[in-house]
């Protein structure tokens, strides 16, 4: 039994050693960082909580903050929503090829670089874009506009950006979900004289607990630490309308030098996420039981 | 399960709809990247003359080689690597139940909900004090730390759902752990190894804050990151930032096209157990 002890220490240990390096150390680095001044080149200045309770004092950052906590309604309530919607459909198709081809093209924004999906969306918004040609089309020409461009617009076109990304990933987990539910109960529903509303309210939801609550805690996620598409489409503007936690700390450090609070801003968006998460963990652990 | 009509046509409706909405992005890129270099093309348009040339200059004005190389070394790096240390790790920790193997798990756990943008101003400052900096090892590094804790969770969660009998028959044939690791733990994780491959494959092509920060030179980063090395280079030129974009995505998405069953299903599994 010692001997096994000793052989699974060393064989964890490289695991243990580049996660430690990497990932431990940096995030000690982060607090530590946090608390003083710094340029990144010269001497740190212990300055205590100044740092954290500047990002509550700056209009810039509150507005990151606020940015992404609004792009969850696109990250997380619509591909959910239409998710459930969609995959409610897709069990129904009885030709098993037809559900399948659907399911792969719902599916694949899935693999597609977020930076990339983000270059497909500035060409969408874009003046001559696939969006203001649709308004044309159909009359609403006086609507046409440059969507990243407009403080009120710039910050829903990236979140669509976000639930075009994710809905289909959403509809297809879901289908997964549904398909393993007892049929029975769904055959019983209709005895019963349940009509698809009730049948999905009554049956697929309670089913699909788990996944729902999987599915919260990814796109949460996604929404809180959403820089590859900003960075490609708006870089945060037009002023701060889109600005979220990843680019500020990012300008903050790499281009304004101040190191220290973009470490606290790093530390803080950790929480969020924390905060944001752990209740949803909860939750279905507990409901599971 | 049983469909009245109208929930039918409802139904199909919808579905299409979510289809096209979803191809619509790629194919009105598609269309663009057809239209001369020179122009402003209109959102979705048939190309009279469609310009082929233009995926030619992207290939080489982007130097999607070179690209490709670099991404290749960089994945080739990370996938065996991860896999490998969280096999071992996940050994230790879900089958062999070493002292403090709850604790050892609870450590990597933590790790689950970092997000990359919290490390990532120290990680910098650290890769530069390694002279790592501008090198593709900028990022291998701090990739293969960053998916431990998943991927030990997903190896762990491999061995515990493996029968102990299957040890105990080995032990009792006198094998010895590396045996018995060898000859009956490998090829049965081989299923959960190949999923975990392609996961943090696709995790890896697609890094982008990473290789945005640590490398400069966008022909060292992943194909993802050398994204806004395009929107730099080409920006005044809508066709062939689409072109150069639709190249970069060509790899994953043959690869998806053909082990769409593996992909899907893996980054399900994925999903919910993280």
């Amino acid at each position: 039994m010692k001997r096994n002890n000793l052989l699974g220490a060393l064989i964890s240990m490289p695991a243990v050693l580049i996660y430690s390096l990497f990932v431990i150390y940096p995030l000690i680095s982060a607090f530590r960082y946090s608390f003083t001044s710094w340029d990144g080149i010269g001497a740190k200045e212990f300055v205590g909580l100044a740092n954290y309770i500047q990002i509550f004092q700056s209009p810039e950052l509150v507005a990151s903050i606020k940015n992404s906590l609004s792009l969850i309604v696109f990250f997380s309530v619509f591909p959910i929503f239409f998710g459930l919607l969609l995959a409610n459909f897709i069990v129904r198709i009885r030709t098993q090829k037809i559900r399948s081809i659907t399911q792969v093209i719902l599916f694949f924004p899935q693999i597609l670089p977020l930076a990339a999906s983000g270059i497909a969306w500035s060409w969408m918004y874009a003046k001559n874009g696939l969006v203001n040609q649709f308004l044309t089309a159909v009359g609403l020409e006086k609507f046409a506009q440059s969507w990243l461009a407009g403080f009120s617009t710039a910050l829903p076109a990236v979140g669509i950006i976000g639930a075009w990304v994710l809905t289909g990933f959403c509809a297809v987990l879901l289908a997964t979900g549904i398909s393993k539910i007892d049929s029975s109960l769904y055959e019983a529903a209709r005895i019963d004289g349940a009509n698809w509303w009730s049948e999905f309210r009554n049956v697929t939801i309670p089913g699909l607990r788990q996944e729902i609550s999987v599915l919260i805690t990814v796109t949460t996620i996604a929404a809180l630490s959403s820089f590859d598409i900003i960075y490609v489409t708006t870089l945060g503007g037009p002023g701060s309308s889109t600005l979220v936690p990843g680019i500020s700390i990012y300008r903050l450090a790499f281009t304004q030098s101040s190191v220290g609070l973009a470490s606290a801003f790093g530390i803080l968006l950790m929480v969020i996420v924390l905060i944001a998460i752990v209740p949803i963990q909860f939750y279905s652990r507990r409901s599971d039981q | 399960m049983i469909t009245t009509l109208s929930e039918k046509i409802i139904g199909r409706a919808l579905l299409i709809v979510a289809v096209i909405c979803t191809v619509l992005p790629i194919l009105s890129m598609f269309s663009a990247s057809l239209e001369p270099a020179d122009t402003t093309p209109l959102g979705l348009s048939w190309p009279k003359d469609p310009q082929w040339g233009n995926y030619k200059e992207a290939f080489s004005g982007g130097h999607v080689l070179e690209l490709m190389k670099s991404s290749i070394f960089i994945v080739l790096l990370v996938v065996p690597v991860t896999l490998l240390f969280a096999t071992m790790a996940g050994y230790a920790i879900g089958k062999m139940k070493i002292r403090g193997h709850s604790a050892l798990f609870f450590f990597f756990l933590l790790g689950l909900t970092i997000p990359f943008e919290s490390i990532i101003v120290p990680l910098y400052y650290q890769v530069d004090r390694l002279h790592l900096l501008n090198t593709q090892l900028a990022i291998v590094f701090p990739l293969i730390a960053l998916f431990m804790p998943f991927s030990i969770f997903w190896m762990r969660a491999h061995f515990l759902r493996i029968p102990s009998e299957i040890s105990e028959a080995a032990k009792v044939d006198g094998a010895s752990e590396f045996q018995e690791f060898r000859r009956i733990h490998m090829p049965l994780a081989i299923p959960s190894l190949s999923a975990l491959a392609v996961i943090i494959f696709i995790w890896t092509w697609n890094q982008f804050i990473l290789g945005v920060v640590l490398i400069d030179d966008p022909l060292k980063r992943t194909v993802a990151g050398a994204l806004t090395f395009f929107q730099g280079q080409y920006w005044i030129s809508i066709p062939l930032i689409s072109a150069s974009a639709l190249i970069i995505i060509a790899p994953s998405l043959i690869l998806f096209l053909i082990f769409q069953r593996k992909f899907i299903s893996s980054l399900l599994q994925g999903a919910i157990k993280a």
